[in-house]
């Protein structure tokens, strides 16, 4: 009976905690504000918990399917369910979610209420649009995603925050408008919105390039791809800590997952055609912007660039059409989760002492922050794919899968090793190590015990999935398997 | 005799709105300025009865009366139900607006029901001069709303320039109207329909009408390129009347689409079919790119309206009963978001001060937090951003043109609507992102909040179930134009 609604549950306990939190932000003090949402990211993650709990790992079906007619005219459904692909990117969101409050609930001193608020809210929109079955309602969530976090980078962000967060809106709706039109023609093809029926549906070869160019307007911005990552930097220089940890963890990741629930098996054709062209947009994606990432002066630039380069391995994997591969860029995914978001709030905990990312204006930080620093070297080593860290795993299938594909690309994507640790190192070098040069950096103060908690966890985590992927892999591996099924066989329609 | 009982009946609301509009204007004569608050309940009143009275009909079919010059369907149900739920919304919005500048009269009032008769004959009318006369008893209305602050210079040219370009506008109509009589030999629209389709009528000839007839039609929705009139009186009316002119009226308008075109004229689809697909192209590439370069808000509002009449019509131009349906469904929509942001900015704009400039926005948030939450809710919802009713809208028009074959038109559209969420998203930035000029606090009056909260939450409610109002839209379609 539980599992009827559990899903709902996990989409609309954040939503409606936060939305209170909205309606009485008038009568909150601050002290109040802090241990209600505190409470509030504990339950939403708590009800996630059975996901994992009751999840049954030999089946790809999707699971704690839940169906209630919802716009019958255009046969509309509010239909929820979930498989491996799914599940563990879920408990990642409300995990990443506690963490951005936890760790807000000290840095932030404008509007918390509010702030906590838009978290929330984004986190459920975000469960949801990772266990929507039906076109529309997935839209739906993806759709108003965007409003919390325009405003999150627009109210709570950097000098420049109004253009970042306009820039990211709107390329962000370009691509999702586009894949609207994919899915009413599907639907106008199938009568329905439901993933089932459009994974059936037999489409004509350039039909099915319109409907994956769509897609990738959509799901390659947000991921993002080259050449439509530009917005990236700007969003994540501008945004607030918690803002970048999340769209670093988990929005970026939306775009990896919708290539695998959608734009895929949607049209397996087009994806086979195209495979050439999207693998060597991603080598670029690896290299090319590793090679940026070298150049840049902010640190968290460094760090968004960074991510892209490591969501070129996504969907370097996700194209090579392979198990290995498809499961190496899950993973991958779920890695740099854990990793980016670290980085991201050590970066803020030096941004909220210094006012400042310029990697030229700190040095030798070590000597202030010796906890700081260690966690620092392990996510930065973590980064550049250290054994025994989960940088490590996605990357090398992913690798060990190019290899079967194309001795090149395999060659291509594992220069990028070398890279990463190029610049994570070296930032690491310029920023941590040396002599104290500035004034300010010798007033640094060290982490305190919440902050150093958060690191931990997170370090754990990457560890824990470094050393025994398969807590990752045991979910997906049969619905990594069946996605590579419907991928081969043809939709081409016979006749 | 139980014959003109049973055509009187059909018309009962009209005659409920006719009696009390004029009894209104008497009634004011004998009433001291404190005491109006009595004749804007009667006004209400008025509105609700001719509500139950049209509700009473429910959804039936076609009922003829007067020699077939009127008719009572679902779609005028539909349609004259959302005339009055706009017409009352308006009217509350604003009372105390027009209170302050010392226009709370009863000419407001019994002009804005002479206006609302007029829409409720033009959406009943089965017959050109009947439509003709519903035309111009809203537009005379119409224009003397616009110059009621009459000491306002900018009124006083906005109305000169509405009545020359509407009444040229009605002269195109009327030649139109004229040349299919001539053709024809006959006012009743099906019987010029029936006569079109037994090809007794020249085809060329018949185009030469209708182009007219669809100038005229263009000219009253503001599609481009008959737009120039809108801007100009949009800006130069006061508030309250900009209000009623965007909202109400386009429910006549598109009853000139569905009665001329639809019924009328359906013969000769093909032809109307382009003209209304390039209207709305244009409608929407101009309207949404010129409001990105406007400083004065109602003026990029009556851009954004241009830009949301070329969605409207990219619905229509498919001639097709879901097409319409989506139409239909759309403007309902549209009416609820414009009431919502126009109510809102009336209700801001302080005694002294109208808030003429987007930048008289700057910092919203912080000098009322539940105003720019509404505005926000309503720009989400022009912009067309889920969970907002306003993505439903656009939902419908794509899906209708695209199942219509049109899929270049359908992403022409997708990409004018991305330019257009630019500016809707400039103002949530001006509200939200930007420090404010003044400091001080705004208030607004309950039943104001009242009212703007529950149109704000019925674009919500709207959005996340919009089934009733669809099949609403859709059923009195499929009833009407079978």
């Amino acid at each position: 009976m539980f599992n009827n609604f559990i899903l709902s549950l996990a989409i609309w306990t954040p939503i409606l905690i936060g939305l209170s939190f909205l309606l009485f932000s008038k009568f909150l003090g601050t002290r109040l504000t802090k241990s209600l949402s505190l409470f509030g990211g504990l339950i939403s993650l708590f009800v996630t918990l059975p996901l994992y709990q009751k999840f049954d790992l030999t089946t790809p079906h999707f699971q704690f399917q839940e169906f209630h007619h919802w716009v019958t005219p255009f046969n509309i459904n509010y239909h929820l369910g979930v498989d491996g692909f799914s599940v563990p990117l879920i408990l990642l969101t409300s995990l990443m979610t506690l963490i951005v409050i936890i760790f807000s609930n000290q840095s932030v001193k404008k509007n918390l209420l509010q702030y906590h608020a838009a978290f929330l809210i984004m986190s459920g929109l975000m469960i949801g649009v990772f266990s929507s079955l039906d076109a529309i309602l997935y839209y739906v969530f993806w759709e108003a995603m965007l409003i919390p976090m325009f405003l999150i980078i627009g109210i709570w962000g950097g000098p420049n925050r109004v253009y970042a967060t306009i820039k990211f809106f709107l390329y962000t709706v370009l691509g999702s408008l586009l894949m609207l039109v994919s899915f009413i023609y599907l639907y106008n093809k199938t009568g329905g919105f439901s993933i089932y029926d459009f994974y059936k549906v037999p489409l004509s070869f350039p039909v099915q390039l319109f409907i994956f160019a769509s897609f990738f307007m959509a799901f390659a911005v947000k991921i993002p791809m080259w050449p439509l990552h530009t917005w990236l930097p700007d969003a994540h220089v501008e945004a607030p800590t918690g803002g970048s940890v999340i769209l670093a963890a988990i929005m970026l990741k939306l775009g990896g997952y919708s290539f695998i629930r959608f734009a895929m098996p949607i049209a397996p054709d087009a994806s086979l055609f195209l495979k050439p062209a999207m693998i060597t947009l991603s080598l670029i994606s690896i290299v090319y912007i590793a090679l940026v990432a070298l150049a840049q002066k902010d640190m968290k630039k460094l760090i968004a660039y960074s991510s892209i380069s490591h969501m070129g391995f996504v969907t370097l994997g996700l194209f090579l059409l392979t198990p290995l591969g498809v499961e190496g860029g899950y993973i991958q995914m779920i890695s740099h989760g854990f990793i980016s978001g670290a980085l991201f709030i050590c970066v803020g905990i030096l941004y909220d002492q210094m006012h400042t990312r310029e990697i030229s204006r700190y040095g030798g930080v070590v000597n202030k922050m010796p906890l700081l620093t260690a966690f620092a070297v392990f996510f930065a080593m973590a980064n550049s794919g250290l054994p025994g860290t989960s940088g490590f795993v996605g990357e090398f299938m992913v690798i060990m899968g190019a290899m079967k594909y194309n001795i090149f690309v395999a060659g291509m994507s594992a220069m990028t090793l070398l890279f990463g640790a190029a610049y994570s190192l070296w930032m690491i070098k310029r920023v941590f190590y040396g002599k104290i040069k500035y004034q300010t950096v010798s007033k640094l103060v060290d982490i305190n015990s919440t902050q150093f908690i958060i690191l931990l966890t997170l370090a754990a985590l990457t560890v824990m999935i470094g050393v025994y992927p398969k807590f990752i892999s045991n979910l997906t591996n049969v619905s990594v398997e069946q996605f590579v099924q419907y991928i081969s066989i043809s939709k081409l329609p016979t006749i | 005799m139980t014959n003109i009982a049973s055509h009187l009946f059909v018309i009962l609301p009209e005659l409920i709105i006719s009696f009390m509009a004029m009894f209104i204007l008497i009634l004011d004569l004998y009433i001291k300025d404190k005491d109006r608050t009595l004749i804007f309940s009667l006004t209400q009143l008025t509105l609700l009865a001719a509500g139950v009275a049209t509700a009473g009909f429910g959804f039936h079919e076609p009922r003829l009366a007067f020699n077939n010059m009127f008719v009572s369907d679902s779609l005028s149900l539909y349609l004259k139900s959302l005339s009055y739920i706009s017409l009352s919304m308006v009217l509350i919005y604003s009372r105390t607006y027009l209170k302050q500048k010392k226009l709370w009269t009863g000419e407001f009032l019994s002009l804005s029901l002479f206006s609302l008769l007029g829409i409720m004959i033009m959406i009943s009318s089965h017959n050109l001069l009947v439509m003709y006369m519903g035309l111009e008893l809203l537009s005379l209305c119409l224009y003397s709303l616009v110059a009621i602050h009459r000491d306002n210079l900018n009124a006083s040219e906005a109305a000169i320039k509405y009545f020359i370009l509407g009444a040229l506008a009605s002269g195109l109509l009327l030649y139109g109207m004229s040349m299919l009589y001539g053709f024809s030999g006959s006012l009743d629209l099906s019987v010029i329909a029936a006569l079109i389709s037994e090809n007794n009528i020249e085809p060329s000839l018949l185009v030469f009408g209708l182009v007219f007839i669809v100038v005229g039609i263009a000219f009253k929705l503001g599609a481009v390129p008959f737009q120039m009139w809108v801007p100009d009186v949009y800006q130069g009316a006061p508030l309250p009347v900009t209000m009623l002119l965007s909202s109400v009226p386009k429910f006549a308008a598109i009853a000139m689409v569905i009665r001329l075109l639809f019924i009328g004229l359906e013969g000769v689809s093909a032809d109307w079919e382009q003209m209304l697909l390039i209207m709305a192209l244009l409608s929407m590439a101009i309207g949404n790119i010129t409001a990105i370069a406007q400083t004065n808000i109602k003026r990029m509002l009556a851009y954004s309206t241009i830009s949301h009449i070329g969605f409207i019509l990219l619905g229509l131009m498919s001639g097709s009963v879901i097409g319409l349906s989506a139409a239909l469904f759309y403007i309902a929509c549209y009416v609820l978001m414009t009431l919502a942001a126009f109510g809102l900015i009336i209700s801001i704009s302080s005694k002294d001060a109208d808030i003429e400039l987007i930048d008289d926005l700057k910092g919203l948030n912080s000098r009322n937090s539940w105003a720019a939450g509404i505005l926000m809710i309503s720009m989400l919802s022009m912009a067309g951003i889920p969970p907002t009713v306003g993505f439903y809208a656009k939902f419908t028009i794509l899906q209708s043109a695209l199942n219509e074959g049109f899929p270049t038109a359908v992403i022409f559209a997708v990409l004018m609507a991305l330019i257009g969420m630019y500016y809707y998203l400039r103002i949530i930035k001006i509200m939200y992102f930007d420090v404010p000029v003044k400091k001080n606090k705004i208030h607004i009056s309950y039943d104001m909040v009242l009212a703007l909260t529950i149109n704000a939450a019925g674009l919500i409610i709207l959005g996340i179930l919009p089934k009733s109002l669809m099949s609403f839209a859709a059923l009195s379609t499929f009833i009407s134009l079978q």
